[in-house]
């Protein structure tokens, strides 16, 4: 297991029916994936949908009540501790110690990781120039903004040189221009061979990985390249056409909208709102019923479906799904 | 008038669901008080009796034995052991085994036989001022009582004179008494309270789940955050000490460097102690709490401020698994007795086995949130 690790060779995580039980509550129900080498890995679902849970089995910081695991080709029942030495995690809270500085941060984590001083001096230049903390290397990281918080506890998960690291969350909170920088950092590690493994609940960030999956009620229901989700059958139902409508009366627009026979759903984006339409409905005439009933239409084009809807898509099958099981 | 209470009913209804929300910190504060007056209801009592005595009758005659019989029918003196020598009747009291040691010498029955006045030694232990006051007197008047009964009987006139002598402490001085055991109450506030702290502080940052999932050991985790606080304890220990003898002028009759290691093992057990209780604890309140929790049996049932001999039987035994029980045995053997590691060693080990007890335990909690390969 150790050398295909090192050759390389296989995925950087793989899972296999992962199952925690907290009591009677199952957290996280029969979860299949594989991470590659390199890819931005995006984690999504609503929160307590089992995210975090994930990370913990992954990191051998919570036993699994059954499924089998493999992080950089080590068993995480057995080798959680090698595990541990390979990957990187950042939690959602940024846990840095707010009592030292950034640079006295960054000398604790590297200690913890035993690497030796001239390797750690080394690699604290690196992860300094790499994430511009130079101008705040003496400041207490209780003064730091959240953005700079992030980008030291990045750096603190990144001493050791994993090939894999966790950021559970790592956006929460932080204003966008600096969410923004820390995706461009993320592209510019994944590009030397680093694989990231990150949650989020932001759509825009999850168009953004190479591979996402989407985990509801401790169940994956997507799994994908972001464009192969948007073209599955239960988002884009064959003979259908999803569409932008433009209109500055969205909330009287979506009423008639949906009494409209040959659109399916409609919900409201900003200043349109976005429709699933038979194929065979012509978008003039579409237009015209609206125009009719004295709603002011701006455009009517053709949309791909976002991520979002495809979320949203989703989860409203399967909870139909469950209520129906239930039932 | 109205406006006045605006809000009343809300905040009333608001801070009744937390109180009913956080249950634990409502227990343990009505519990505390209770604890405290059970404790001081049944554990002690003023009237000091059974003071653990030791024995040497040189004599060994009929008349020495009933003199040892009203000794031991006073209920002031539990007899506890007969010795041959006087080395080891000094022994017994250095060490902090007995208070009171009671030597009747080898001419005892004679002089009495030959109506002459006899004497008897009694060493009473002084670094205990309630206990020595209660033992001077009983003892004074056993000797009268023995005398007078002797009057009337054989129509004598010598009596049966106590000889008490007050060892360690002659003066009866209190600062001398209270402050060896007060360090031991001290210390625990720079040991349990502040390693307890400074782990529920990683806690409720986060900081100890990144710890987690970093290859640190829990040993190494533990180890690490207990000795910087061994050595704030030692610091605090030294500062205390230095008051002690300079500002209060309590003189210290035994080895200063052999307190020192034997303050070592003291140390230990409360920083496993507060180790332990940053294991249970997850908010720095809740850990506030548990930590007062230690301190209460601390001052109560380890001789500090009430002699043990007077608990009943059940906080007597309590008292052998408060580690200030043999840290206060140590500090007033050392400064007040001027016993050395041949009468302590016991105690030392004592603690040493709690303290590494507790940091086990301790170590097991931890190791179940870190699964280990």
């Amino acid at each position: 297991m150790a050398t295909a690790a090192q050759n390389g060779a296989g995925p950087a995580i793989s899972a296999e029916h992962l199952v925690r039980r907290f009591g009677k509550f199952t957290a996280v129900n029969d979860v299949n994936f594989r991470v590659e080498k390199g890819e931005i890995f995006g984690f999504l679902g609503p929160n307590g949908s089992g995210k975090t849970t994930v990370i913990k089995l992954l990191t051998g910081l919570l036993p699994l009540s059954a499924g089998c695991a493999q992080v950089e080709g080590l068993d995480v029942r057995t080798d959680s501790e090698s595990i541990r030495e390979r990957v990187g995690y950042m939690s959602q809270n940024f846990s840095l110690y707010d009592d030292l500085t950034v640079g006295e941060n960054l000398q604790f984590y590297g200690r913890i990781y035993g690497l030796e001083p001239a390797r750690l001096k080394r690699r604290i230049d690196e992860i300094v120039e790499l994430n511009s903390l130079a101008p705040y290397f003496d400041r207490l990281a209780a003064q730091l903004s959240g953005g700079w918080k992030q980008r030291l506890a990045l750096g603190c998960a990144m001493l050791h040189e994993p090939q894999l690291l966790f950021l559970d969350e790592p956006t929460a909170g932080i204003d966008p221009v600096a969410r923004r920088q820390l995706w461009d950092l993320l592209f510019e590690l994944s590009g030397h061979g680093i694989t990231f493994f990150v949650t989020t609940h932001y759509m825009d960030e999850a168009e953004r990985c190479n591979h996402v999956a989407y985990i509801y009620f401790g169940k994956i229901i997507a799994d994908g390249t972001p464009n192969s989700l948007r073209e599955l059958p239960e988002v884009q139902p064959h003979g259908t056409l999803r569409v932008e409508i433009t209109t500055p009366e969205v909330t009287r627009a979506l009423r008639f909208a949906r009494q409209i026979p040959g659109i399916r759903s409609a919900t409201i984006f900003g200043q349109s709102i976005h429709a699933l339409i038979d194929d065979h409905f012509d978008l003039h005439e579409l237009r015209e019923q609206l125009l009719k009933n004295g709603i002011a239409v701006g455009e009517v084009r053709p949309l791909a479906a976002s991520l979002e809807d495809v979320f949203v898509e989703l989860t409203n099958k399967h909870q139909a799904m469950l209520e129906a099981a239930r039932a | 008038m109205r406006n006045l209470f605006r809000g009343f009913g809300a905040v009333f209804y608001k801070e009744v669901l937390h109180v009913r929300r956080d249950f634990g910190t409502l227990f343990f504060s009505l519990i505390i008080p209770l604890l405290q007056m059970v404790l001081l209801g049944f554990g002690i009592d003023t009237n000091i009796r059974q003071i653990n005595t030791i024995v040497y009758n040189a004599d060994g005659r009929r008349e020495s034995r009933e003199l040892i019989d009203r000794l031991r029918n006073s209920d002031t003196f539990h007899v506890i052991r007969y010795v041959d020598s006087d080395a080891d009747l000094n022994d017994a009291i250095i060490a902090g085994r007995a208070r009171v040691g009671v030597k009747i010498p080898v001419d005892y029955s004679d002089r009495l036989l030959h109506q002459m006045s006899a004497q008897v030694l009694v060493l009473i232990d002084g670094s205990d001022s309630s206990v020595a006051g209660q033992a001077v007197n009983v003892t004074t008047s056993i000797g009268l009582d023995e005398s007078l009964r002797r009057v009337l009987q054989d129509r004598s006139t010598f009596a049966v004179e106590m000889r008490p002598k007050l060892l360690f402490n002659p003066d009866s001085r209190s600062p001398n008494f209270f402050l060896p055991g007060l360090t031991a109450i001290l210390l625990l506030n720079v040991t349990t309270f502040l390693t307890a702290f400074s782990i529920v502080r990683e806690k409720e940052r986060g900081t100890l789940e990144q710890l987690f999932v970093t290859p640190v050991r829990p040993m190494g985790l533990l180890l690490g955050k207990l000795l910087p606080y061994l050595g704030i304890g030692f610091f605090e220990l030294s500062l205390i000490l230095t008051f002690m003898r300079f500002v209060f002028r309590v003189p210290i009759h035994g080895n200063v460097i052999l307190l020192a290691i034997l303050s070592l093992p003291y140390l230990f057990v409360s920083l496993s102690l507060g180790i332990l209780i940053s294991s249970k604890a997850n908010t720095h309140a809740q850990a506030m709490q548990l930590a007062f929790l230690t301190i209460l049996p601390s001052v109560f049932f380890s001789g500090y401020i009430f002699p043990r001999e007077t608990m009943p039987a059940f906080f007597y035994a309590l008292s052998y698994l408060v580690p200030a029980t043999y840290f206060i045995n140590i500090t007033r053997g050392v400064i007040l007795r001027g016993a050395g590691i041949a009468h302590l060693w016991t105690d030392g080990l004592a603690l040493f086995t709690m303290g590494a007890v507790l940091l086990i335990l301790a170590a097991r909690r931890f190791q179940k949130k870190v699964i280990m390969a």
